[in-house]
């Protein structure tokens, strides 16, 4: 990896100074490539999100105006929204409006779509935040207790109940527990409705069956990588040593396989919630909640493109934030990219 | 082809407009209770229960969007006409068993110039939620708004004809450009609810007269009212506040119902109303209605424009297994005329038209046609309309003609396939009256004219009998038209289908009302939650 160094003085070149800082800085500059990776993987998705709504079928003039539409209606509505300009300009319109935080008035409605946007965002946050907080320890630890007992009875079940709950489509889970929890033992609330006058110990007694569904769904797929990654690690030489040396079972798995099994661990906690914020559009239907996919969803019907549009961005900004995230973690975590020789 | 004529003995009718009202109010119940006895709440049923006061109604209904707004002259789905009937007031509203206008914000009408002038007498105790008071000027105004040239509000086609709208002292008088004998039902219309000045200042305040006050408005979220508690009447608006909740999700809104989270819910699916009957605690309420399941042909494009044709596929479909096995036996027959009883001065005594096979091969082999025809369909067309396009191929086997069924895409179906392609499924609601209806769909000169419908005999029945003031000649030119529109048109109008809802035995009050679903909107204004 290190350049050969000459004994005669050269200039200093723009790529080995770049070198020398990425020696001297090794985590600081690891960390400032993958925000820039991020900041190119942004625009790219938003040039992406906008070609592709371009080139999709149908149109808003006509599908806003249905049974009415007539040729000159439809020329006033695409001239009052401007769909007469060439591509480019209004991608650039579209680009930089977001870049001060606007994006853009809804056709259909006429509201500003940031308000509704951010709105929407904080509910998808809120039920993905509540149903992380409980999935996501409640894993990693159901994958520790699988690794302590393996192929005994309580990893057995552990594996059974997980993959059984994976396999059920999520609105079929989510009818589950409404016919159980809400129809036939009447406990939990119904529909997930929140809205703003309600307090936070309200809301989050609302949401609690779709969090549940989502704990439900996303589970097994974090607790079978905590397992995967930690029984990898017990075959490994240093473990053997452990257990030689007479270390106990739990000790060996918190306190030397875990660390070394966070980087696949962490990685997949971060995909599953990207899929809690940006997938669970179904969940939101069946339980009436009013998040973010549902808002993308009820736009992409009428051709609403400026939000979904936005929706689409931010959509994409949260995936790449989490995995961006996920990536600098693993650096942190891992002490051979974190002194590199 | 003999006219029944049930209550027709009434006096000859002038152009006074309670002598009007009186006559069809007798005819049209006359009709009514006849025809769908046994759909109806005995009227004594309601008359004994006594409204109880206070609660909270919750309503979960589909059709809501987060692009909803609050300005009613863009009002579409189940969610906002649901609303506007919760927070606003017509001039005119419509009586649920005959379908007549009745008074409202107007207390009184009157024609005169072969129903080009009508005055109209406005109610001088009513004010807005915001305790403005409630005057001829905020009539004339919404009325303005909404028939602007401009306007972008849906009500604009109704309104075409109005040439003036003027305040005469406390007396609203409407010019119109062709005598229309039908404008009081125009203006019951549920975009036109009445706001202060008109939603000239603010088209989205949803300030209005009605039962309850706007108290949060989260578009395809959730929609909250209080009692207004100055309303002018005192017969409607019971509970304390109502929450329309969207629920767009079929099984939602039945667990939302059976585990009494909610007390109402809206678009039921035929299959399911037998399963819900079993739920304890829960009526379902099938309510007739004027919309239609139909299949449309393009009487100007081959092989459709030959009525011979068309009078095969009309005998070819089994409208029977339609009605028992597409809608679960909830609606009616239809007999290939997009009018029904629950239209004023409905025709009768036409003869059902039914399945024949024999008739139908006759018709085929005059026509003179070989080979398939295509039907397009698909479940944006209506509910079921996929296995009733397969129904439809199905009966038409056994008559020799070749079906062969092109399944579109829901999403573009009503911009690329209806009104496009010669040969599709569609389907209706209802409209006021048998004016609006006809002028829709069957006038040739009209846009959504569907079966590409030409006929200029039909075309000078509808304008006649639109400025007709005589009920009876009226009724006759109705019986004609509608006569012309079933032997030669390219209508297939097999069923017309029933308003699916659900209650909770703890909602009280409710009224089927003819005139649209949600017992024309008013199921909030109407009911009241039982202690």
């Amino acid at each position: 990896m290190t350049a050969p160094r000459s004994d005669t003085p050269v200039p200093r070149t723009l790529a080995r100074k770049l070198h020398e800082i990425r020696s001297d800085y090794p985590m600081g500059s690891r960390i400032l490539g993958r925000l820039l990776l991020g900041l190119v993987l942004l625009w790219a998705s938003s040039v992406l999100i906008f070609c592709g709504i371009e080139a999709l079928p149908g149109d808003f003039a006509t599908t806003y105006l249905g049974q009415a539409a007539t040729p000159q209606a439809v020329a006033n509505i695409r001239a009052e929204l401007g769909l007469d300009q060439p591509m480019l300009t209004r991608y650039l319109a579209w680009a930089g409006g977001i870049l001060h935080g606007d994006f853009g008035t809804s056709w259909a409605s006429g509201q500003v779509i940031a308000d509704q946007l951010w709105h929407r965002l904080g509910n998808s946050m809120l039920l993905a935040g509540c149903a992380a907080v409980i999935a996501v320890p409640l894993a990693v630890s159901l994958g520790l207790l699988a690794v302590l007992y393996r192929d005994r009875w309580p990893d057995k079940l552990i594996n059974l109940v997980s993959l059984a709950a994976v396999s059920l489509p999520e609105f079929f889970v989510a009818y589950l527990l409404i016919l159980w929890l809400v129809v036939q033992h009447p406990v939990a609330a119904f529909p997930a409705t929140v809205y703003d006058s309600m307090s936070i110990w309200e809301k989050l007694h609302t949401i609690a069956l779709p969090v549940a569904t989502l704990v439900l769904v996303v589970i097994a797929h974090m607790m079978r990588m905590t397992r995967a990654a930690i029984l990898s690690l017990l075959s490994s030489a240093y473990m053997e040593t452990a257990t030689l040396k007479g270390l106990g079972a739990l000790r060996i798995i918190v306190r030397h396989a875990l660390p070394n099994a966070l980087a696949p661990i962490i990685n997949v906690v971060a995909l599953n919630l990207a899929y809690l914020i940006v997938g669970v559009v179904v969940v939101e239907v069946v339980f009436v909640y009013p998040g973010m996919g549902q808002y993308m969803v009820d736009a992409v019907t009428v051709r609403d493109l400026p939000v979904v549009q936005g929706c689409g961005l931010v959509f994409a900004g949260i995936y790449i934030l989490l995995n961006m995230a996920a990536d600098i973690l693993s650096i942190f975590v891992n002490p051979r990219l974190r002194h590199p020789r | 082809m003999k006219i029944q004529m049930s209550a027709s003995t009434k006096t000859p009718e002038t152009a006074d407009g309670l002598n009007r009202r009186s006559f069809l109010g007798t005819a049209l119940a006359a009709g009514t209770v006849a025809g769908t006895s046994g759909l109806w709440l005995p009227g004594s049923a309601r008359a004994a229960e006594t409204p109880t006061r206070g609660g909270t109604m919750k309503l979960g209904l589909d059709g809501g969007q987060t692009t909803d707004t609050l300005d009613p002259g863009t009002y579409a789905g189940s969610t906002m006409f649901a609303a506007a009937f919760t927070w606003g007031d017509r001039l005119v509203t419509t009586d649920p068993v005959s379908g007549e206008a009745l008074p409202m914000l107007a207390t009184s009408w009157e024609p005169s110039d072969g129903a080009k002038t009508w005055r109209f007498k406005i109610r001088q105790d009513v004010s807005f939620h915001d305790g403005t008071p409630f005057t001829v000027a905020d009539a004339a105004q919404t009325l303005r708004r909404h028939s602007d040239k401009d306007s972008k509000s849906a009500a604009l086609g109704l309104l075409a004809d109005i040439t003036k709208i003027e305040e005469d002292g406390k007396d609203l008088v409407i010019t119109l450009s062709n005598g229309n004998a039908d404008l009081p039902l125009l203006f019951s219309d549920y975009h036109l609810q009445i706001q202060k000045n008109g939603g000239m200042d603010d088209p989205n305040s949803a300030v209005g007269t009605g039962p309850y006050k706007l108290e949060s408005f989260e578009p395809g979220v959730r929609i909250a009212f209080s009692k207004n508690k100055n309303d002018w009447n005192e017969e409607r608006g019971f509970v304390d506040s109502v929450e329309i909740l969207v629920m767009n999700d079929n099984t939602a809104r039945i667990a939302a119902l059976s585990s009494g989270k909610v007390h109402f819910i809206n678009s039921l699916d035929p299959k399911t109303m037998k399963l819900l009957k079993r739920a304890p605690n829960v009526e379902t309420i099938s309510t007739k209605g004027k919309g239609f399941y139909s299949f449309l042909m393009m009487g100007d494009m081959a092989p459709f424009d030959n009525n011979d044709l068309r009078m095969a596929l009309k005998l070819s479909i089994d409208r029977q297994a339609m009605l028992d096995q597409i809608l679960g036996g909830y609606g009616s027959l239809g007999n290939d005329y997009p009018v029904n009883e629950a239209y004023a001065l409905a025709p009768t005594g036409i003869e059902q038209r039914a399945y024949d096979p024999e008739e139908a091969a006759h018709y085929y082999k005059k026509s003179g046609h070989s080979g398939p025809i295509e039907l397009r369909t698909a479940n944006a067309a209506f509910t079921g309309a996929v296995d009733a396009a397969v129904l439809f191929q199905q009966n038409a086997k056994a008559c020799g003609i070749d079906l062969q069924i092109k399944r579109e895409p829901d999403d573009g179906y009503w911009s690329n396939v209806w009104n496009k392609k010669a040969f599709c499924a569609s389907y209706w609601g209802g409209r006021p009256t048998q004016d609006i209806r006809y002028t829709t769909t069957q006038l040739s000169t009209s846009t959504w004219n569907d079966t590409h419908f030409k006929s200029p005999e039909f075309d000078a029945m509808l304008m006649q009998a639109r400025a007709e003031t005589d009920q009876e000649v009226r009724r006759d030119l109705y019986q004609k038209m509608a006569v012309l529109v079933r032997d030669t048109s390219g209508l297939i109008l097999p069923v017309f289908n029933n308003y699916l809802n659900a209650r909770s035995k703890k909602l009280m009050g409710w009224v089927d009302d003819l005139g649209n679903d949600l017992s024309n909107g008013q199921v909030a204004s109407r009911c009241w939650l039982s202690a």
